[in-house]
């Protein structure tokens, strides 16, 4: 579906997508209906369209949503930049690859979870530790795109390059990044979407704003289900606007080969 | 005295002016512009060949080459072994060889791609130790960028070298119009025919204008008709450009018809078994094919293909 919108094809590609929301949300109300669920198990949709509304008038969604986007942008951006310059070091130099790969393994493979604490702990609660948890999940699947697209770069068009005497940087510029970059958009794809639960996750191991301070206030505190829905629903939101917002990036970028 | 006699006496005198001495690739642009025959191109680089040195760049020469790979296992695969081969500028000249003679070793080492672990190349008399903007280089395949159109495929060598943007701008017209792909400049090579492919190709390796264009069997992914057509239009740019051609083929035929000699490598390690000349002249039209003398020397390759292979 995403696809289709960076395409931009109109109604005929857009209709299908609505069609299925629609559906979606049919088949919400429906179980909530047959069911006979409560409203703090599940709420039905119409209560959590109502209350995401209020939420974003009276400003409690636009402040937390405000804060856990800094978080993203910040830890997205330092954690993909960092990626892409490891991950095109480890595609040109086995040296390097044997020596960081396994330490980045290792962080990849310790839950985020389990290591937001202790990110915490190290730079305190303030956003400096949420930009890195972010930075850090992100990191991973951007890395790993950046090296294998740098290594799928053909040989042949390499010596081509060389045989026309191209100095380094053309050859970074002209060759190895534009050849490698539908893959590194993969990595950014999956990353973008990545930074969002970095964000949240973040949140939780110690924030005072922010959606996932929300989810838990809304659990908590304010034993608010419908906000709490509300809020799941604009973190969600979120995510797809941000993939959408790479892929048209993307689009642009790599254009038709 | 003349400006001209001026600098030849300075050329000529054992001792020689050290500011013209410093410029070796300048002074040998100047010699040929003169027409000093028998004069080294290159002042205090000893050749052996002065008394024959030809007036139009682009010689080509490539003595006692040797390359060898590793084939693994502690195991050397030796290429090229004790090569000789001159090239006279504006000269074509058809390489052929079994496979795995070493062909495309040959055309990497000239175009210093390669380094030879024995031996040297030259261009008009200087070393040749790595790429160089007076040999250009067309590979088997197109080689494209995917990602670029025809247009800024041909200009990618210009960009290289920091041409400005009119000046690519009309080399490349100038290029494209050449080997007539003016309709499909701005279109990316994935929806262009392989024969299209190849002529972007070309136009791209006569980008920088180089004195000699190595040609590493550039038709062999075309069709028998296209590939007959193709070598016509080469011909019909040599006689525009008059660059050295060195061509690297496995067809008999299109040796014969592209060349001016037909070199023949050893099987591995290759060397070089045979240098024909070819007895037809330019303009050469596909009909000579037909001749006996044409025959005649296809069987004299054949013969040196079949001895000399294994």
């Amino acid at each position: 579906m995403t696809a289709a919108i960076a395409r931009g094809r109109g109604w005929g590609a857009i209709g299908p997508i609505l069609l299925a929301l629609v559906g979606f949300f049919a088949v919400w109300k429906l179980v909530v209906v047959l069911g006979g669920y409560p409203v703090f198990i599940l709420p039905p949709p119409e209560t959590v369209l109502a209350r995401f509304v209020t939420g974003w008038t009276n400003g409690i969604l636009l402040r937390h949503t405000v804060a856990t986007l800094v978080e993203i942008a910040l830890g997205f951006a330092i954690g993909a930049s960092t990626a892409i310059l490891v991950g095109y070091l480890l595609a040109r130099s086995r040296l390097a690859e044997r020596v960081l790969s396994p330490y980045i393994v290792a962080a990849q493979a310790t839950p985020i979870l389990a290591l937001a604490p202790v990110l915490v702990l190290w730079f305190g609660p303030g956003l400096g530790a949420r930009v890195v948890i972010c930075a850090l999940i992100v990191f991973f699947p951007i890395a790993v795109a950046t090296m294998v697209g740098i290594r799928a770069v053909d040989d042949r068009l390499l010596e081509l390059a060389r045989s026309l005497r191209a100095t380094r940087r053309q050859v970074l510029t002209t060759l190895e990044i534009p050849a490698a970059l539908p893959s590194i958009f993969g990595g950014l794809r999956v990353g973008v979407t990545l930074a969002v639960v970095g964000a949240i996750v973040a949140e939780w191991a110690g924030a005072d704003q922010g959606l996932g301070v929300l989810v838990n206030l809304a659990r908590g505190s304010l034993f608010d289900i419908p906000l709490l829905f509300a809020t799941l629903l604009t973190i969600a939101l979120i995510g797809v606007a941000l993939y959408v917002a790479v892929l048209l990036v993307e689009h642009r970028l790599v254009g038709i080969r | 005295m003349s400006r001209d006699e001026d600098l030849m006496a300075r050329l000529l005198s054992p001792t020689g002016d050290p500011a013209t001495a410093h410029e070796p690739v300048a002074t040998g642009a100047l010699l040929r512009e003169l027409g000093v025959p028998g004069v080294p191109a290159v002042p205090g680089v000893p050749t052996d060949r002065d008394a024959s040195a030809p007036l139009q760049p682009g010689r080509l020469e490539l003595r006692g080459i040797r390359r060898s790979f590793d084939a693994g296992h502690g195991q050397r695969l030796v290429a090229l072994d004790g090569l000789d081969l001159a090239v006279d500028g504006g000269e074509i000249v058809s390489i052929i060889g079994p496979n795995g003679s070493g062909k495309s070793t040959l055309l990497r080492v000239a175009a210093g791609l390669l380094r030879p672990e024995a031996g040297e190349v030259r261009l008009d008399g200087h070393p040749v130790t790595g790429p160089e903007r007076g040999i250009g280089l067309v590979f088997q395949e197109p080689r494209l960028l995917p990602w670029r159109t025809v247009a800024d495929n041909v200009g990618y060598p210009l960009e290289l070298v920091g041409a400005s943007n009119t000046e690519r701008r009309e080399r490349v017209a100038e290029l494209v119009e050449l080997v007539g792909l003016e309709a499909a400049a701005d279109v990316v090579p994935s929806r262009l025919s392989g024969g299209m492919r190849q002529r972007a190709a070309l136009a791209r390796g006569l980008a920088l204008s180089p004195e000699v264009l190595l040609l590493d069997e550039p038709f062999s992914a075309l069709d028998a008709l296209t590939r007959e057509r193709f070598n016509a239009e080469l011909l019909r740019l040599w006689a525009r450009m008059r660059t050295t051609i060195l061509f690297v083929t496995h067809s008999i035929h299109e040796a014969i018809f592209v060349g001016d000699r037909v070199v023949v490598l050893s099987q591995r390690p290759g060397h070089v078994i045979g240098d024909l000349a070819v007895p037809f002249g330019r303009p050469r039209r596909p009909e000579v094919m037909d001749e006996p003398a044409a025959g005649a020397l296809a069987g004299r390759i054949r013969g040196l293909l079949e001895g000399g292979g294994a």
